[in-house]
């Protein structure tokens, strides 16, 4: 796990460590099992065609779950992930499996965020942050915010 | 009301209205699936001997766990079958949610869910008229305690 970042290191604009995604056919199979969400729009083309998005697209809960591991991992051990929300403004698309294990080449994901307000208050280092999910071509498909508790250096 | 809005009398009926409670509870294998598909290795979702020494003692859900896995779609299923059942455009996408964690969620917690429809409006879209309905969920603990709070946006056009 990366080290623990505290209240003090943080500034406003500061970033989030981001991470990369690789969306496949394969993933969307195994998020609909884990999440129960099994719509035809993520795994059938004809159903995908009918409700007007083309393909079978990327599951919306599964990139806020991306988002929620993006504060997660940079928050650390010690920080409280308070709130989290995104909308699912633009549709994202699957590689299709190459073999077994592994996609074709195509679209990577990012995770991003960065640090917008810093406050206490309660007796809480509240920090503020937007987050998204951008797709390769560089669109922010998934825009969305959170807010997180950090630990501070003297311990106050 | 405008003429041809989505929107009819009858659906307006339907904010408010709650569905649940649903009472479902928070398996360790579920949270372990739940972690493998978003592709998160953080060991408090994976292990249960490294959860077990820390302070959840017990393996922790991610945050968002409550989504869907441990039923808490089914009251919110409901009310979209209520909105179909009461004219609501069939084309559905998912548009969004906001939750607030109060409470750790995990493994071997009972979690108590409740939804209610709060909000729903109408815009013109690139997708032509749409309807955005606003889902609040809550999510009440075997302690008594809100362990977390949602609102989800459907829309549907």
């Amino acid at each position: 796990m990366a080290k623990q970042v505290y209240y003090e290191d943080v500034e406003v604009g500061s970033g989030i460590t981001p991470l990369t995604k690789i969306a496949t056919t394969r993933m969307l199979v195994q998020w609909a099992g884990a999440s129960g969400d099994f719509n035809p729009l993520h795994y059938d083309d004809d159903f995908a065609k009918g409700m007007g998005v083309g393909a079978p697209i990327v599951h919306g809960a599964l990139k806020r779950a991306w988002l929620g591991q993006l504060m997660t991992d940079w928050i650390g051990e010690q920080g409280k992930l308070k709130k989290l929300s995104c909308q699912y403004r633009g549709m994202d698309y699957p590689r299709k499996m190459k073999t077994r294990e592994e996609p074709h080449d195509g679209e990577t994901w990012w995770c991003k965020g960065k640090v917008t307000k810093k406050y206490e208050e309660g007796g809480e280092h509240l920090v503020e942050c937007e987050i998204w999910v951008e797709n390769g071509k560089g669109e922010k498909t998934t825009p969305g915010s959170a807010l997180i508790a950090l630990p501070t250096r003297s311990g106050k | 009301m405008a003429e041809g809005s989505l929107i009819t009398d009858e659906l307006r009926k339907l904010i408010g209205v709650s569905s649940g409670p649903i009472v479902s509870k928070v398996e360790e294998g579920a949270i372990q699936r739940y972690a493998q598909a978003i592709g998160d290795p953080n060991p408090l979702y994976n292990d249960p001997d490294f959860a077990k020494k820390t302070k959840y003692g017990r393996l922790l859900a991610p945050p968002g766990f409550t989504g869907w896995p441990i039923k808490a779609g089914r009251p919110t299923e409901r009310l979209l079958e209520s909105l179909a059942k009461a004219g609501a455009p069939t084309r559905g996408l998912d548009g969004g949610v906001e939750f607030e964690f109060i409470q750790p969620v995990c493994a071997g917690d009972v979690l108590t869910a409740t939804t209610k429809i709060a909000n729903m409006i109408e815009r013109e879209t690139r997708l032509g008229k749409t309807m955005f309905t606003t889902v609040e969920a809550t999510f009440v603990n075997q302690k008594g305690d809100v362990a977390l709070k949602s609102r989800s946006t459907f829309i549907q056009f």
